[in-house]
């Protein structure tokens, strides 16, 4: 019998992945050329999307440039009005902050709604916003607060920045590096989670801003959009009967085992009353 | 109650949770062995189709990938079919079909994820990367995956050998009489439902090491499996492995089976071959997305059913007519499941004369369908407990009233079913009342009233469920078609100087055996639970045994147990007898110590125990030396364990959320040795019932065929915020002939839960017409009529 002389290490973990490269970024414009350098790179953040995919062998790169090290992309500081959360800031963190649950607490609010501890503390509002799933939740806070998003290059305003299914305003190689959330009057955010995966089948969030009454769902279309109608109700009277009588079309709204675009839509007015009612309480 | 702080009755904590818990535990993925390499297998992608060929050259080319493997080679080695332990036979007489089920597929594939080829790698990359590179040519044809459809007229034909698609037409039960009675009723309740088809979802899945040593040409098989013993006997006799004398099968801790690790799968026979081929031991641990598509998978009927009534209520008969989704091939024990398991329980605890039912059981594009927690009497109970709710709504009269009066009455033990089975013993009135007062059932309309003030739809849900279980009688299960037996096997073994060591041939997967039986043990002899240890696992350490499911641990492996020990405790007294100059029958034996009748002369049983290895003072002419016995238990009956649950809900009109605001539970499971190891039962059960009716669907796309819900993304597991806490509590009526008194608990919670919780949420929204699981949007679409 052929015995071959290499052992494996039965102690070793198994890996699953395809091979890549690990870099760890000491800056941004190290992140941004190590990536335009490689074959096929991409950002690694918290892993918590990226690493499963990259398990199941969904997806494979050459190269995962990490932004952990980047110093100051992390942090929440409230300054007046605006309240900016670096890119790598964990949910968890935003979750627990006590300055920004008395500056924005339907937003702390949202991120302890986010999956389970162990996501969310490895998971980052800047990979929830790079890789903008129909069913995540941030979306809703960022277009239904008008926050701006900051990149490496420029900033975006919310309502440019989500243009389609997994389809951002981002250009290739751009990194988010923070977001810059105004203070809004009151808000409030509900979440109808899907029943499996705890991802929103519709989340609305609502916001009295100085620039106006602002109404965003997300999980119910391929990407956060606005519902003016209700908007334009609650500038009149913020009661969550303004918005009851009001709904989307199931037109274009996702449809799957879980939720039937019509009953997306009518989740949407059901959360949109509701969120409005806990900002109004 | 317990007269010791261990013994039968008492609340001892479990021994086996202190490794559980700090990570001790020993599973498969801590199992591995020198000069391992990995198997991955490579599964048919499609539901159906014609394997024409298959590409193994860039495969082989893979650094580290040692050897391409596949259906060919299997039946090279003149291995079996992997064989149905169980033959049903149609009401006409004929056998049931069993078409080949290849180890890997040959010829043909016939659902996604099919085990077609295994690639063996030095590591599980370079297994992976291979399996990757196999290329498969496969000439698709149409494929069917629903219960109904592959009976209609021009379904795909999934076998050759199986026309129609039909493996068996089976009926139980007295037609005429049934048929008679539903014409002449004065109302009949019509009910048509689907039972929804589970992934087991194991926490640990599936894996397994085999072994070969050439040198005795002995096989090892390392498996996470609920029956060592059988995975053994039907390897070497059905697959033809190896002779039971070369195969030694070990299960260590099994994180949760719930049916699905009792089952001989593909993939283990195929690591124990390859082993033998490749040489080296060869590791397989299924993935999450494997065991979604591979693992057999529970329930899935579609039934009609029909209940007569006369003016006051009395049910006079029972129709049902249920299609039986098989899967793409028999697994172990699927033939049991729907017949024997199932039919005979739909008279449940009524005493309805007449009840007759027919099973088609069908082959499908999709995993092999066998046992999974409760196998049949959920599905029994679900179809009964939902139409007798039904028909109390029509006929307007309370549904715990229509229980109570169609309830087989206390004194009518032992009770001979129209539907095959003899009830022994039961207090079902009992189970009812208890309930009815826990749950406050008379004070429901005013919380409905205060809950309709706040704009939400309340519920209240019965379910007087009753299971068959303690599987089983083995010559009963030979005429009904086992091809095994069922009995369960003890080993003791008293050590000179301290301590007993238990062999048992039931197999944990986390019920707490290790606490409960040595509870037993230690209860009988008077020792500490330290002192005894709990052995299961291994074919060459346990002497026989045919695991656990069908909630037998307890009645049938304890009761085995329960005789070892007595004869452990009569050969004890014999040498007592002979030290303290009397005879046996002037010994008492209680807690522990051997007293001679009316002297002040006693012994501990450690003492005799340390005679019997020592013995210089000893009866040899009478008594072998030693302390060592075993005992075969073979039950005369089922046991039937019984019990009302009772659900209360409200449901959101607006989203069609369901909250389970109260669940109570009064179970009569007979005698009880651990209460918390029972109640721990229950939750579990209860939680896996609930995952039924709320959460839980295996769903394949009608048109390809494929698994749509193959992840956690989709397939809905209940989490602790779905559930209520649970309000417990027990009757008692020990069963009758078992000598612990003992019915099983393991199965009941997952079998009255699913129809009190779907009773419920019908009652809250006031429409019968609701599919499981009851998600959100299926209880709002069902509020609305159609969308
Ligand atoms: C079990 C589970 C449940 C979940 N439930 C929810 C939920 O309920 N709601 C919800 O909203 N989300 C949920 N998520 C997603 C979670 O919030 C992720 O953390 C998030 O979507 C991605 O963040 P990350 O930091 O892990 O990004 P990564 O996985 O590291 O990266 C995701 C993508 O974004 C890119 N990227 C990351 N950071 C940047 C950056 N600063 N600039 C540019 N590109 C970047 C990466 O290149 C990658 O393509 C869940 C995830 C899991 C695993």
């Amino acid at each position: 019998m052929d015995i071959p002389a290499r052992l494996p290490d039965p102690r070793k973990r198994e890996k699953k992945m395809y091979r890549f490269e690990y870099h760890k970024a000491t800056s941004l414009e190290d992140a941004a050329s190590k990536r335009s350098t490689a074959d096929d790179a991409t950002y690694l953040a918290g892993g918590m999307t990226l690493i499963p995919t990259l398990k199941q062998r969904l997806a494979s790169h050459s190269d995962l440039i990490d932004l952990a090290g980047i110093d100051g992309l992390a942090g929440i500081s409230v300054d007046g009005a605006v309240v900016t959360i670096g890119a790598m800031t964990c949910h968890a963190e935003v979750a627990a902050s006590a300055a920004l649950r008395d500056a924005i607490p339907a937003l702390a609010d949202l991120a302890g709604l986010i999956a389970d501890p162990a996501v969310r503390n490895r998971g980052t509002i800047g990979g929830s916003l790079a890789n903008s799933d129909p069913a995540a939740d941030y979306p809703a806070a960022v277009l239904g607060l008008g926050a701006t998003i900051v990149t490496d290059k420029r900033e975006i305003a919310a309502d440019d920045y989500f243009l389609d299914l997994f389809e951002t305003a981002l250009e290739e190689g751009e990194i988010i590096t923070a977001i810059k959330f105004p203070v809004p009057k009151r808000a409030a955010y509900e979440k109808f989670p899907n029943p499996a995966s705890r991802y929103a089948i519709v989340g609305v969030f609502v916001a009295e801003t100085e620039g106006g009454v602002r109404v965003a769902v997300t999980g119910a279309g391929p990407c956060a959009f606005r519902v003016s109608d209700m908007e334009a109700a609650l500038a009149g009277n913020f009661a969550p009967d303004a918005v009851a009588g009001i709904t989307v079309s199931a037109d274009d709204l996702n449809q799957d085992l879980h939720a039937s675009a019509a009953y997306r839509a009518s989740l949407v007015t059901t959360m949109a009353k509701r969120a409005v009612a806990k900002a109004a309480g | 109650m317990a007269d010791r702080e261990s013994g039968i009755g008492a609340r001892v904590l479990r021994k086996e949770d202190k490794r559980f818990l700090v990570g001790r535990g020993r599973y498969m993925d801590d199992i591995n062995r020198p000069r391992q390499v990995y198997a991955v297998f490579v599964r048919s992608q499609v539901a159906h189709g014609t394997l024409k060929g298959l590409d193994s050259g860039a495969a082989l080319e893979t650094d580290g990938v040692i050897a391409v493997l596949t259906g060919e080679d299997v039946a090279a080695d003149g291995l079996g079919s992997l064989p149905c332990g169980w033959t049903i036979h149609s009401k006409d007489g004929a056998e049931m079909k069993t078409p080949a089920h290849p180890a890997l597929a040959i010829g043909k594939v016939r659902y996604v994820g099919e085990p077609v080829a295994v690639v063996i790698g030095e590591t599980l990359e370079a297994a992976r990367d291979g399996a990757e590179l196999v290329e498969l040519d496969i000439d698709e044809l149409p494929p069917v995956t629903d219960v109904v459809a592959a009976l209609e007229q021009g379904a795909p034909g999934i076998h050759d050998d199986v026309p129609g698609n039909e493996c068996y037409h089976w009926g139980l039960g007295d037609e005429e009489a049934v048929d008679k009675a539903i014409d002449a009723a004065h109302h009949v309740t019509r009910l048509e439902l689907r039972n929804n088809r589970l992934a087991p979802n194991a926490m640990e899945t599936r894996a397994a090491i085999g072994e070969y040593d050439p040198v005795d040409g002995m096989y090892t098989l390392h498996v996470n499996s609920q029956n060592p013993h059988l995975h053994r006997l039907v390897l070497a006799a059905f697959v033809e492995l190896a002779p039971e004398h070369k195969l030694r099968v070990i299960s260590p801790d099994v994180g949760g089976g719930f049916g699905s690790k009792i089952f001989i799968y593909s993939e283990e026979t195929v690591c124990a071959w390859a082993a033998r081929r490749v040489g080296r031991p060869v590791k397989w641990t299924a993935t999450r997305s494997e065991a979604f598509l591979a693992d057999a998978h529970g329930r899935d009927h579609a039934s009609t059913a029909e209940l007569a009534l006369d003016k006051e209520g009395n049910f006079l008969a029972l129709r049902v007519r249920t299609k039986a989704n098989m899967g793409a091939y028999l697994s172990t024990f699927a033939a049991a499941v729907p017949t024997w398991l199932y039919g005979t329980l739909l008279a449940g605890q009524y005493k309805t004369p007449a009840v007759h039912v027919e099973v088609r059981a069908v082959f499908t594009n999709t995993s092999p369908v066998d046992a999974y927690r409760g196998a049949g009497r959920p599905e029994a109970a679900f179809l009964l407990e939902r139409i007798v709710e039904k028909a109390a709504r029509e006929i307007g009269m309370d549904p715990a009233e229509l229980r109570r009066r169609n309830l087989i009455p206390k004194d009518a033990f032992p009770y001979q079913t129209p539907v095959a089975l003899v009830y022994d013993t039961g207090d079902y009135e009992a189970s009812l009342d208890k309930a009815l007062d826990m749950a406050d059932y008379a004070g429901f309309a005013a919380r409905r009233a205060e809950s309709e003030a706040r704009g939400m739809k309340r519920g209240i849900g019965l379910s007087c469920y009753i299971e068959a279980c303690g599987l089983a009688p083995s010559q009963l299960a030979g005429e009904l078609g086992a091809g095994i037996g069922l009995f369960e096997s003890a080993e003791i073994r008293v050590n000179a100087t301290g301590g007993v060591k238990v062999f048992t041939g039931t197999q944990s997967t986390g019920q707490g055996h290790e606490t409960t039986f040595a509870q037993l043990v230690a209860d009988r002899l008077g020792l500490d639970m330290d002192e005894v240890e709990i052995v299961h696992g291994d074919t060459d350490r346990v002497q026989y045994g045919l695991g656990t499911y069908g909630s037998r641990s307890l009645s049938v492996g304890g009761s085995a147990i329960h005789m070892a020990t007595e004869k452990i405790v009569e050969k004890a007294r014999k040498i007592a007898a002979h030290m303290m100059e009397t005879t046996a029958d002037d010994v008492d034996f209680t807690q522990g110590l051997f007293t001679a009748k009316g002297t002040n002369k006693s012994m501990h049983f450690k003492e005799v125990a340390f005679s019997a290895y020592v013995p210089h003072n000893y009866p040899l002419d009478e008594l072998e030396p030693g302390l060592h016995e075993s005992a075969y238990y073979d039950p005369e009956n089922f046991t039937y364990p019984a019990g009302t649950h009772i659900c209360e809900v409200e449901v959101d009109p607006e989203t069609g959320v369901v909250d389970i605001l109260a669940f109570t539970a009064v179970d009569d499971f007979g005698r009880i040795i651990n209460p918390t190891i029972v109640e721990g039962q229950v939750h579990g059960g209860v939680a896996q019932g609930i995952g039924q009716a709320m959460l839980e669907h295996c769903i394949y796309d009608d048109e390809s065929g494929q698994l749509v819900t193959g992840s956690y993304m989709d397939y809905a597991m209940p989490r602790a915020d779905d559930l209520p806490d649970f309000t417990l509590a027990f009757t008692e009526t020990p069963c009758t002939h078992n000598p612990l008194g003992a019915k099983g608990c393991g199965e009941a919670g997952a079998i009255g839960s699913t129809p009190a919780l779907i009773n419920a949420i019908t009652s809250a929204i006031g429409h019968e017409n609701i599919a499981m699981p009851a998600t959100p949007l299926a209880v709002w679409r069902a509020m609305r009529g159609a969308e």
